[in-house]
Order: structure tokens, then sequence, then C-alpha cells
């Protein structure tokens, strides 16, 4: 989708929330959790009882500092806490914990590919930059109750420890925020500092969207929210372009609704918490002092796992894939896993095994809505009729026809299938040679367009040869003889 | 006046200005639920604020002569702080407690990195990320006179202020 006419331009900004995953809070030792009992999370903390103070949990600066390596940011050496104020009934302390002044870490990158061009073949890599990583509270559950009209408010999410990732407006459509969003999770979940499970909360993204005419100053922007999959994300996105242009052709203006606060008030220091620092190395770190009241950067830095980008690299190195391949593996959870499972286990070669993955195994897996730990046809499984094929026990065609069977009757074996439906490759040739005969005999015509040079009509002999033997005959030999006998 | 007498302890939040309050029906409860006397320290807090915001225009609008506060600014004023002081009294004390502020102005400040708090120098302490709270549901929503099945009840929305004229029939009889 492009989103650039002749005359608008689409610009789009993300702001996404992400639960850092940490047994305990931000600033309270209150468990973190999903779906437990209403208010059985929460800490005198979470509630904001007066005398309660918060303590800073460890792990939720590692997991900032960490996302923050992994972005190429520059993480603050010093950063500070401040109090936003805002009245909500899910905000029990009128305030929320954040860092406004001086976040953790600036300045990042985010590189992100989708798949392009007419054929949806071409891997499209694009970047966009980080503007900040910051420390902030998630706040408490609000769920209205129409029937008595009233809000019910519940505190376990009160306090959770989130990192808000600011990008800024360098995307200009869905498909690129979704991609990019995509490409975010996979980060965190490879870093283990988020889970990001839209659909549960734990990775929230905002967008921004505004579109002005090429060389104007950009227009009003308006907030597309409560998005809970990547895919809607990018539709929601679009759909609010189109409605904008709608707007302006239409010769209105585009409104703000969402925003109340100018992000500008209702911040001051956090009185009760000193700046957080981070040292470059242990050396650099104060003397004397406990590591566990220590972040070290280097540290954090050798713990720092494989990270997408680099995973799609590795594995066009190893199996000599195309990238586009490498691409869609490490991009459907499983799917790689799945890849190298056969891989391992087959003789067929890592090329062979990715085009059956990706058309035979994707297909029906697309098609039935499945996902890849949903497959009734395990690795082990699909590499037992891959080495069939290599052990000529079958022929190509005969293969994906097993494969189809066993996904419908997946307590067989392969093996099974082959030898009820009888569908072991042909090997006698006097067979193949009488079948061969019969068909160059009985099609005179097509013969005669052979040898008068239409080479290509032999695939329709092929064909007709494959029939009668019911696609069980090596069509490395039919070619062969028909090559033979219509020269 | 209780306004002047509180307003020195809180000048340490003059970078401070309060975003609009959304939830005035939430702020009064809670209030009420946890200090006896915090309805006055509400009073100066909103106090404070007005200052605040009337002195970020007052300095830039003229310098040094006693201000006469524009009416535009009163509204946005009262919107924000939720109070309502629109008479000679409240305007009066308004503007004193402007010219007490400028005291600060007096300090010679260049070089000097402002102060959150005497504490800032303190090493920041980090807990070890293990679950040792919570777990505590009942306790707490006995703190709460409205409550249902495990959850705390609040009113639904925000309530807006009303429009002046309607503000003007409901607190004819109030004191600033």
């Amino acid at each position: 989708v492009t989103q650039t006419t002749t005359t608008t331009q689409s610009v789009v900004g993300l702001e996404i929330h992400a639960q850092i995953h940490s047994n305990t809070k931000l600033f309270s030792g209150s468990r973190v959790g999903f779906q437990a009992p209403p208010n059985s999370l929460v800490s005198f903390f979470d509630a904001s009882l007066p005398g309660t103070l918060p303590v800073l949990n460890r792990r939720c600066v590692e997991a900032a500092v960490m996302t923050g390596l992994a972005l190429n940011c520059t993480i603050n050496r010093k950063s500070l806490f401040d109090r936003k104020h805002y009245f909500y009934a899910d905000l029990p302390a009128g305030y929320q914990i954040t860092q406004q002044r001086l976040p953790i870490a600036v300045d990042g990158t985010l590189t992100y590919s989708h798949l392009g061009g007419r054929k949806r073949n071409e891997v499209v890599t694009k970047s966009v930059r980080i503007k900040q990583i910051q420390l902030e509270q998630d706040s408490g559950k609000s769920l209205h109750n129409d029937y008595r009209n009233q809000t019910l408010i519940d505190l376990n999410r009160a306090g959770v420890g989130l990192m808000e990732l600011v990008m800024e407006p360098d995307m200009s459509c869905g498909e690129e925020a979704a991609a990019a969003v995509r490409e975010m999770q996979l980060i965190l979940q490879a870093l283990g500092t988020c889970q990001g499970n839209m659909a549960e909360g734990q990775l929230r993204v905002d967008a921004n969207v505004s579109i002005h005419r090429p060389g104007d100053h950009w227009g009003i922007r308006t907030e597309v929210k409560n998005i809970n999959s990547a895919r809607n994300l990018a539709r929601a996105i679009d759909y609010e372009i189109q409605r904008q242009m709608f707007v302006l052709e239409s010769g209105g203006t585009v409104q703000n609704e969402t925003r109340s606060f100018d992000g500008k008030t209702g911040f001051m220091p956090e009185p009760n918490l000193p700046p957080l620092m981070v040292y470059e190395a242990c050396s650099t770190a104060p003397p004397g002092v406990a590591p566990s009241q220590v972040v070290v950067l280097e540290e954090v830095r050798e713990r720092l796992p494989e990270l997408p980008s680099v995973r799609r690299q590795r594995l066009v190195e190893t199996y000599g894939i195309l990238p586009e391949h490498s691409f869609t593996l490490v991009n459907e959870d499983g799917l790689m896993d799945y890849f190298e499972a056969v891989v391992r286990e087959t003789k067929a070669g890592p090329r062979k095994v990715i085009g059956w993955v990706m058309n035979e195994l994707q297909g029906l897996l697309h098609q039935q809505n499945l996902s890849v730990s949903q497959s009734p046809i395990s690795p082990q499984a699909l590499a037992q009729i891959l080495n069939l094929q290599e052990n000529g026990q079958i022929s190509s065609s005969i293969a994906k026809q097993v494969f189809q069977e066993l996904w419908k009757t997946p307590g067989k074996t392969a093996q099974q299938i082959v030898k009820e439906q009888d569908l072991g490759m042909v090997n006698d040739s006097t067979e193949i040679y009488r079948i061969c005969q019969k068909v160059v005999d009985s099609h005179p015509d097509q013969v005669q367009a052979i040898r008068s040079g239409n080479k290509k009509v032999l695939n329709k002999l092929m064909g007709l040869v494959q029939k009668e033997t019911k696609g069980r005959a090596d069509p490395v030999l039919v070619r062969a003889i028909l090559e033979q006998k219509t020269s | 006046m209780y306004v002047v007498v509180n307003y020195t302890r809180r000048l340490q939040t003059l970078a401070f200005n309060l975003g609009p309050s959304r939830y005035q029906g939430v702020t009064r409860a809670s209030i009420t639920s946890q200090d006896r006397k915090s309805k006055q320290n509400l009073s100066c807090f909103r106090w404070t604020h007005l200052i605040t915001l009337v002195h970020q225009y007052s300095t830039r609008i003229s310098n040094s002569k006693p201000c006469q506060v524009p009416v535009d600014l009163v509204d946005k004023l009262e919107r924000l702080a939720l109070v309502d002081f629109r008479n000679q009294e409240g305007l009066a004390c308004l503007e004193k407690a402007i010219r007490f502020a400028d005291q600060l102005h007096v300090v010679d400040t260049d070089g000097v990195d402002p102060m959150d708090s005497v504490l800032e120098e303190r090493a920041l302490y980090l807990r070890e990320d293990a679950v040792a709270e919570g777990d505590c549901a009942e306790e707490l929503l006995q703190l709460s006179k409205n409550t249902v099945e495990e959850y705390f009840v609040a009113p639904p929305g925000n309530i807006p202020l009303p429009k002046r004229e309607e503000r003007a029939a409901m607190f004819k009889h109030a004191e600033f």
C-alpha cells in the first residue's frame, strides 16, 4: 500500500508500551500476573496508601538497559524519575511515576523489514528512529458495569513496570507500522524483557496519524489506540489515513478529539527517588558498593542474546536459503524451529526442505488458519516423507500427495499411507517403457509438434504418462524415455 | 490567612503546573478518606498552582508592575484548579500571593543547578525481583466504602467543571 498520492503524504508515529517481564512490579514487591483474582496482586504502595514509598526493581532497570542496547540507544548514565499528574479512577495516587525529563535511553534505531515488491517476495528494509525509552508505572484497570452505571477498579496491573518506547514519525502507512511493531515484538521476546503478547496487553501500541500536502507543515495528529494485534493496527492506521484524506478532500478540517493534556503540564520531579545511575564497567562503578546495587552496561551487553536480524542472516549463511525465506522463518512463531528440526532428520538438502515448509506446510496452515504448533504433521513426519522421496521410493508428486493424506490422518505414518494406497514408485522400467510407448502412439500430433521444435509439448505427454501411472513413475526416467521416443 | 501561611512551604513546587483535573469526584472522595486536614491542604495545593500559572503569565506579560489578571486567564485558572475565586477578595488575594512569590527573583541562581530534593545525592536503592507483598485484597477492600465483588467502585467517567453561568448558580453561597 503506498500512501503518497500526488497530493497528500501521510505520517505515522508510534508509542509502544511494553510490559516488563519481571516477577514483581516496578516500585513494589507485589507479583506481576495476568488474570489473577481482582486486587489480589496489590501491595499497600500499589493502592497508594499514605506512608508508602517506591522502591525500584533492579530487574526493570536491567530490562530497560538491555532493550536500549539492543536498539542502539545511548544509555543515560544518569536518569531521573518524575510524577505525571492526572485524575483517573485507575490511578489511585493521582500521579504516575515516569521518566519524562531524562529517560534511561535515547536516540536509538529500529531496523525492520517487510516483504514488498509486486510479488511480495522482496525483503524491503527500513528503519525508524527511537526517540527515547523510559521506565514508567502501568495503571490499574477500569471495567464499566453498565447495568448499575458504575466503574469497577482492579489494581492488579497498577504499578507494573512498563518501558515506553517513543518512536519518531518516520513511517507512512499501516503496513510499515505493523512490520515495525512485529520486529519490536521479536526483539523484545528474544531479549526476554517483554513477552510481547498484544492480545494480553503486554505490548500496547498507540499510533499518531496525520496527513499533509508535500511542502506544507504536518497536519493535526489524531491517535489510534487500543489495538490488540499488529494486523488490526495496520488496518486501523490505514483507515484513519483514508478518513483524514476524505475529510480534507471534502473541505473539512481534521479534529483532534483524544488529547485533553498538552503533554507538558502536570509534571514534577519525584521527590522520593534520587537519580538512577548506571555504570559503563565494573571499574567505573563506585568502590565498596555491593554488586546487587550496581547496574553495569558491560555486563548487560555480554548477556545480549542473538537478535532476530542476526538470526536471519545466520539462517541464510548456514542453510543457503533466500533472505525472504529466512525472513518468514523468523517472523512466524515456531517456523524456524520446525524447519531446523526437519533439516536435522532428513537427508534432503535445506533448500529442498525450505520449499516444502514455505509451500506445502505454510499453504495448509494458512488455509486452515493454524499456527505452526498446531500442525498435524510433525517435523519428524515431514522428514520421513522427504526421506522416502530421497530414497527413490516415491516420486515428488506422490510425496506431495502423501503429505496431504498425512495431514488428514496424522495417526498414520508416511510408509503406511504409501503401502495402503500403493503409491510406491513404479520401478519396473519395462512397464514404464510400455506406457510411454502407448502414449506416444496415441498422440501422433503432439509427437510431430515436438519433433518440429516445440519441446514444451513434451510436458503434456509426461502428464499423460503420470496419469496412467497415477503419479508413481520416476519423472526423470519418463522424461528420458519420451525424449528418446520423440527425437 | 491560611493561604499565605502554607504558601512558603509550597514554594518548592514552583515548577509544577497542575494539569486539567478531569476527575473532580474522585479527588474529593479520596481526599476526605485520607486526611482530615486535607481539605485545607487541597485548597492550598490548588492555590499554589494558580499562583504558579499566573506567575508565568505575569512575568511574561508585565515585569514588575502590580498586575491586572485578565479575565481569560482567570477563567482558565478556575477550570484547571477547580477553585472558584471570581470575586474582588479572591483576585486581591491572588495578586498579593503573586507579589509575595516574586521575592524569589531577588536570589541570584546563575550557574546553580536546580535541586529536586535534599536527598538527591544519595544512592538509589535497587530491590531484588522477588515477590514479598500483595495477596491482601480483603484488607484493601475494607478501606473502601463501596465495593462490588472484590472490585473498588468509582463513579463513572470524569465530572467536568460546569460552565461559568452554571457555576455562579451552584456556588453563590460558598466561600472561595
